[in-house]
């Protein structure tokens, strides 16, 4: 057994060369492509901590290039040294970001149960509005995609000046949903249609009511689309700025608003600018590290039929 | 209503009371008349005809809420178990009529007035004033072209995008952190991502993107001095935030791809670059179709980015549409013809989409 007879032709056996070759440029494509999606945040970060010469001078690296300081987070009230004294910056910050927060978590509570009911009624029972059916109903919700907010900004605006709702939270949640709505509605159909209607079927002959085997049956089992329906509607709803720049101007600014008034009146105080920002983006990047797999869920759900 | 055609079959015995039925119909259109009611009585005040005093709107409003639910009951009141599944779809029906149909309506009346929200004067009917003024405007014009030019860039955003996909779907350690690092700009607000790469990384002196510019032999540095320079820098910035967005909706179609027809084509000697573009890219061809529409979509509406970095300039030259119909209501909180330029839009808008959609399922239809 010690002498091999048959030879692979060099045809046929793995190109050693070729091989690493490959790989490298593999690997050497991924990682410029992570560090081009990661480094204008590494960027911010560390400007946060920044000052002047430092950002004149280009530095990058903490410790080695230049000394972290407090600077740009006390400008916020959000440093060490500042954090247990007041703060009328920080009380200003604090209250955009809770309006932001309200309103994310509120539209896309409301759009992701508004449009769970109505992707399960679409995929289980056929309807007839007047000349619609179920996939004209479908469309007519879908369709609501491609209107531009441009469209609805004015008449809201004049509206919401005659309604009182001008500048109220509850008057962005309303416009949020509608904007996230279509989403939801098309990976919820995706969910429900993957759930075999002889769950409900079942259910129903064991006494259940429709409603009663949709919450307590189908639900449950769809809770991962709802999730990922959730998840995509925050971070959509989180950054939106177009409504909010309109129809926002003292009392529910979100902090995208807040973000894009500081650009033009503070001039280049990076360090601050760069702290609020950071601030402003930090929880989507949490959220997207610790979700990511609902949030890449989500998207494929419309890709893959 | 027929029951016909249902996925779940569900049979009831409901017998409904001619009593239940006529509350229900009661409840529906007495709901209805006082919402009538209260419309009336607040149009006549608002006209001066009867002093009663509403501050704003909101009663109507309330009194519309009101018939929303009350309609939504009823059903259940006249139809039993029908009404019940008609209460799964009603609610958000109801939602997106009233957001969105009513508004298209009362925008459309908008739009054939003058109407400075500044000026004392209030509406104006001027019938085809704004369209004419729409047809003389250049800066309109050079917004709409320049939208082409974006919707273009995506053929490129898509190339990137595909090259991506391929990469995270081919044998890789570390599978998961690259995954995640390629979502991160869709995670970014654009507002913070114009302050962070747009005002701080592109800076000509000392941003990070203008010194790498500097140090490969470019002197002067300056992402938004040209007009095309400026558009291009805008193209570039939103196809950093959305690259990701097209990227996993092609690696799910990737990873939804049978393994056995890649395996046959590999066995059959299509390998590597044939074998995409004769196994992969064909079958792939429904989900990129689908990737490039909703992309498409979402650039018809791309206005964040402009309106804070460049707010349009140099000259309009980077101006969106919306970001255009923006500022035409900052500067000069003009309603009227804002909403006309929208209308317009949204026009030119739902024709492209048709048309293309209609291509696109001729494209995709497989070939026989």
């Amino acid at each position: 057994m010690s002498e091999q007879i048959f030879h692979d032709s060099a045809h046929d056996s793995p190109p050693r060369l070729k091989w690493w070759m490959g790989r490298a440029a593999i690997y050497g494509a991924l990682i410029l492509w992570a560090v081009i999606c990661l480094f204008p945040i590494y960027w911010t970060a560390t400007t946060s901590f920044k000052m002047a010469p430092d950002v004149m001078k280009g530095n990058m690296i903490p410790w080695v290039d230049f000394t972290p300081k407090w600077l740009g987070w006390k400008s916020l009230g959000l440093s060490p040294d500042t954090i247990w004294t007041e703060s009328t910056v920080r009380a200003e910050f604090l209250k955009r970001f809770m309006n932001s927060a309200i309103t994310a978590l509120a539209s896309s509570t409301l759009a992701v149960v508004l449009g769970s009911l109505a992707a399960y009624g679409l995929s289980r029972f056929s309807y007839r509005f007047g000349v619609m059916r179920n996939s004209d109903i479908s469309f007519f919700f879908l369709s609501q995609l491609i209107l531009p907010p441009v469209v609805l900004a004015l008449p809201f605006l004049v509206l919401y000046k005659e309604l009182a709702l001008l500048d109220t939270r509850i008057g962005l949640i309303l416009l949020y949903t509608l904007t996230v709505l279509p989403i939801v509605i098309w990976i919820m159909r995706d969910a429900f249609a993957g759930i075999p209607t002889e769950l409900e079927e079942a259910a129903l002959v064991d006494g259940l009511s429709i409603w009663g085997a949709f919450l307590t049956i189908i639900l449950p089992l769809a809770l991962p689309g709802m999730v990922a329906a959730f998840i995509l509607s925050l971070v959509l709803t989180w950054n939106e700025y177009f409504f909010a720049a309109l129809l926002t101007s003292t009392n529910a600014n979100t902090l995208p608003v807040m973000v894009a008034s500081q650009t033009g009146s503070q001039g280049i105080s990076w360090w601050s600018m760069a702290a609020l920002s950071f601030a402003a983006i930090l929880p989507l990047i949490v959220v997207g590290v610790a979700l990511e797999r609902y949030i890449i869920k989500g998207m494929a759900a419309g890709a893959v039929k | 209503m027929s029951g016909q055609g249902d996925l779940l079959h569900v049979v009831t015995s409901d017998d409904i009371s001619a009593t239940r039925r006529r509350a229900g119909r009661a409840l529906i259109w007495g709901s209805a008349g006082l919402l009538a009611v209260i419309a009336l009585l607040q149009t006549l005040d608002q006209t001066g005809m009867v002093e009663i005093g509403f501050a704003n709107w909101r009663p109507t409003l309330y009194a519309y809420m009101t018939w929303a639910v009350c309609l939504c009951w009823g059903q259940v009141l006249i139809r039993g178990e029908q009404g019940k599944r008609v209460l799964f779809v009603l609610p958000a029906v109801l939602f997106v009529v009233s957001l969105v149909v009513f508004p298209l309506l009362f925008g459309l009346g908008i739009a054939f007035s003058n109407w400075n929200l500044s000026s004392p004067d209030g509406r104006q009917f001027n019938g085809l004033d704004n369209l004419r003024q729409m047809w003389a405007d250049p800066f309109y014009w050079n917004a709409l072209k320049n939208m082409v030019w974006y919707t273009l860039a995506i053929a490129v955003e898509y190339t990137i995008a595909f090259g991506m996909a391929l990469l995270l779907n081919s044998q890789i350690r570390a599978r998961k952190f690259f995954r995640v690092a390629f979502l991160m700009p869709l995670m970014l607000s654009p507002v913070a991502v114009s302050w962070m790469i747009g005002k701080s990384m592109l800076e000509p002196r000392f941003g990070p993107i203008a010194r790498l510019a500097r140090w490969l032999g470019w002197d002067n540095p300056a992402f938004f001095s040209t007009p095309e320079m400026a558009r291009f820098t805008i193209m570039v910035m939103d196809a950093w935030t959305f690259i990701p967005f097209m990227m996993i909706m092609l690696l799910a179609g990737l990873q939804a791809l049978p393994k056995e027809v890649t395996e046959a084509a590999r066995v059959d000697g299509a390998s590597g670059w044939r074998g995409f573009w004769e196994v992969t890219f064909p079958l792939m061809l429904p989900v990129s179709v689908t990737a490039i529409l909703i992309r498409i979509i979402f650039k018809l509406k791309l206005a964040d980015i402009i309106i804070n970095v460049t707010a349009g300039g140099p000259g309009g030259a980077t101006d969106s549409v919306t970001s255009f119909i923006f500022r035409e209501y900052r500067d000069r909180s003009n309603v009227g013809y804002g909403t006309l330029l929208a209308m317009v839009y949204l026009v030119i808008i739902v024709i492209f989409m048709t048309v293309l959609m209609k291509l696109a399922e001729r494209w995709t239809r497989p070939r026989t």
